[in-house]
């Protein structure tokens, strides 16, 4: 592995992506129909026009549109993403506000996925063609075609309302408890159901990938070495089937990494947790141009972000890809 | 023919076909299976599923089973309109890279893949609001969204047909680039890229779904993700609202990806069982 080398290619990645999106937004403020300050004010743009002044100012709108673009990259770059019109202040400080909630929760997602689906995928692999394999492989392809918000309005209903053992709402309870353990044992049980609820449909994904990808290496000559060399067969399915078989499942799943950003929305949505989704969903509402705007560039940065951490992973699976490097 | 008889041999692929052409049906004949108005008020609101309303109505006293069998045509005209117009969109761009290679497929494939890394759903979700909401906004919005995965196909296989005997053939006969690509290349490399399009049918569905639950819907017409989205308020004391509605895109959702397993298999005999998971 080469370090720097690594971290200079995807620190030019995260700025090409930055200066891509930050060029994106501007188009689309301007295809929008009718004056751009109004679709940057949003609501208040009917009645404020001293906010629309503001905004006209903010923006340079008097002069040409490629001075235009140029303020408004500037902007972007110092960080500055103009200010919401609802409570007036600075997006960017309301989205690092929001961060660490929805970077908890695609986390959970996304190792709960990472972990039960190719798990999952293994066993029906080495139980092909048995009802254990089909049930599994039903179940996958139902949670595949099942939208993530009903998911989540289902697993409420279940555990929340009928059971009560998790809470429904929210990432802390509404009576604060005292202690860490006890305060992070809060947080955890927050996080389970919508973490679930994210990750399902990715598990489906991965169990599906996980047996195709091993029934397909299970065949292949080093393994019938292997096999051959007398090693118990659970052996043979982690150390030399699963792990070849995992590599297209982590490529699989930094390709994944931006629908995953998108589906947090939603389900931050459904459970009111205090993310950057959520922050969006309000923001749509208000129509808060601004802050969508913000959490548009914030998701493809953190998008980049899993994939660093994708390419990572597979290097780690697979130790051909860093000696070539 | 021989198509259809291969694909009748894949049981999943028959019973999705079969659910498919039911909810077909109910799309097309909606206002005679259910002659009711499913945004007008019929009854007191929230009356449980039971004779007189077999779903039971709304926070609004509509019709839950009017709001079903119409918002079928929706969920099924977002899904097919969308899906097409990223096929458009997929196959021209991926077409003319892997046709004219060069530059032009080096300037394409980075914009395409552009395209892939920034967050689809949050895109779609801008698309649409700042286009304000409607059934255009929603099928431009998914388009945009979707057709990467279709471009990197088309230019797949057309990088590997642009340089056969028959294509060359062509090109020195003097066939105009445009009819080559889409007489004579197109037709070769129809068939994968008919079982991604219809796969993608199922994900526009599911796309379009989580666009009005979110209130981002055509506020004129009745669908699926918004009877979920509208009742979300009252999901805890009247299951049906959400539980019905769920189910039909699910059936929807499953039949067309079981159908165009099907299709995979048939189409493609060779990658028989591999189509599992890639979209």
């Amino acid at each position: 592995m080469w370090p720097l080398g690594f971290a200079v290619r995807w620190l030019v990645k995260a700025v090409m992506v930055v200066l891509a999106i930050t060029v994106l937004n501007f188009v689309l403020v301007r295809l929008s129909p009718g004056d751009p300050a109004v679709v940057m004010a949003g609501e208040a743009g009917a009645g404020d026009a001293q906010f629309l002044e503001q905004v006209r100012k903010d923006f340079q709108l008097d002069q040409p549109l490629a001075i235009q673009l140029l303020t408004y990259v500037k902007k972007v770059v110092t960080l500055d993403l103009g200010r919401s019109y609802r409570s007036r202040r600075a997006v960017a400080d309301m989205l690092f506000e929001r961060l660490p909630a929805t970077l908890l929760l695609t986390g959970a997602a996304y190792l709960f996925a990472l972990i039960i689906g190719p798990l999952l995928g293994a066993l029906a692999a080495m139980r092909a063609h048995t009802v254990m394999d089909s049930a599994l492989m039903v179940a996958a392809l139902v949670f595949y075609a099942t939208p993530i918000f009903w998911v989540g309005l289902i697993l409420i209903l279940f555990f929340s309302v009928n059971l009560g053992w998790l809470p429904a709402f929210g990432m802390y309870s509404m009576i604060q408890v005292k202690g860490v353990w006890a305060q992070t044992a809060d947080v955890l049980k927050h996080l389970a159901l919508p973490a679930v609820t994210l990750g399902l449909f990715y598990v489906a994904v991965y169990v599906r990938l996980t047996r195709a990808s091993m029934l397909e290496t299970a065949n292949l000559e080093y393994v019938k070495t292997a096999r051959a060399k007398g090693l118990p067969e659970w052996r043979v399915a982690t150390a030399h089937i699963l792990r070849t078989a995992l590599i297209p499942i982590i490529t699989f799943a930094g390709l994944q990494a931006g629908h995953l950003v998108g589906g947090a929305i939603v389900v931050e949505t459904v459970f009111a947790w205090p993310g950057i989704g959520r922050l969006a969903f309000d923001a749509l509402f208000q129509r808060d141009y601004n802050v969508l705007l913000g959490v548009f560039l914030l998701s493809a940065l953190m998008v980049v972000f899993f994939n660093m951490l994708t390419d990572i992973a597979v290097r780690i699976a697979d130790p051909r890809v860093g000696g070539r490097a | 023919m021989r198509l259809l008889t291969r694909m009748g041999a894949n049981r999943g692929a028959l019973a999705g076909g079969v659910v498919l052409a039911i909810i077909f049906v109910m799309a097309i004949f909606a206002p005679l299976i259910v002659p009711i108005d499913p945004m007008a008020t019929v009854a007191t609101p929230l009356v449980a599923p039971g004779e007189q309303f077999a779903f039971g109505t709304d926070m609004l006293g509509r019709d839950v089973l009017a709001g079903i069998v119409h918002g079928a045509r929706v969920s099924l005209l977002i899904g097919l309109l969308s899906t097409a117009v990223a096929v458009l969109i997929g196959v021209t761009i991926g077409a003319v890279a892997g046709y004219f290679g060069d530059w032009v497929d080096e300037v394409l494939v980075r914009v395409t893949e552009f395209f892939q890394t920034i967050p689809s759903f949050i895109f779609a979700i801008l698309l649409v609001a700042i286009m304000t909401p409607g059934l255009g906004s929603i099928v431009i919005s998914i388009a945009i969204v979707t057709w990467p995965p279709i471009a990197r196909l088309a230019r797949s296989e057309f990088l590997s047909l642009r340089h056969r005997e028959f294509v060359e053939a062509a090109v020195l006969s003097g066939v105009r680039p445009l009819r080559i690509i889409v007489g004579e290349v197109l037709p070769n490399a129809a068939s994968p890229l008919i079982v991604m399009s219809s796969l993608m049918i199922a994900t526009a569905i599911l796309t379009e779904s989580a666009l009005s639950f979110l209130g981002l819907g055509d506020p004129n017409r009745i669908s699926w993700g918004y009877m979920i989205g509208a009742a979300r308020t009252v999901f805890r004391q009247a299951w049906w609202l959400s539980v019905f509605p769920g189910l039909a895109i699910i059936l929807t959702v499953l039949a067309i990806n079981l159908v165009g397993e099907g299709l995979n298999d048939a189409l493609n005999p060779h990658l028989k069982g591999r189509s599992s998971g890639d979209k």
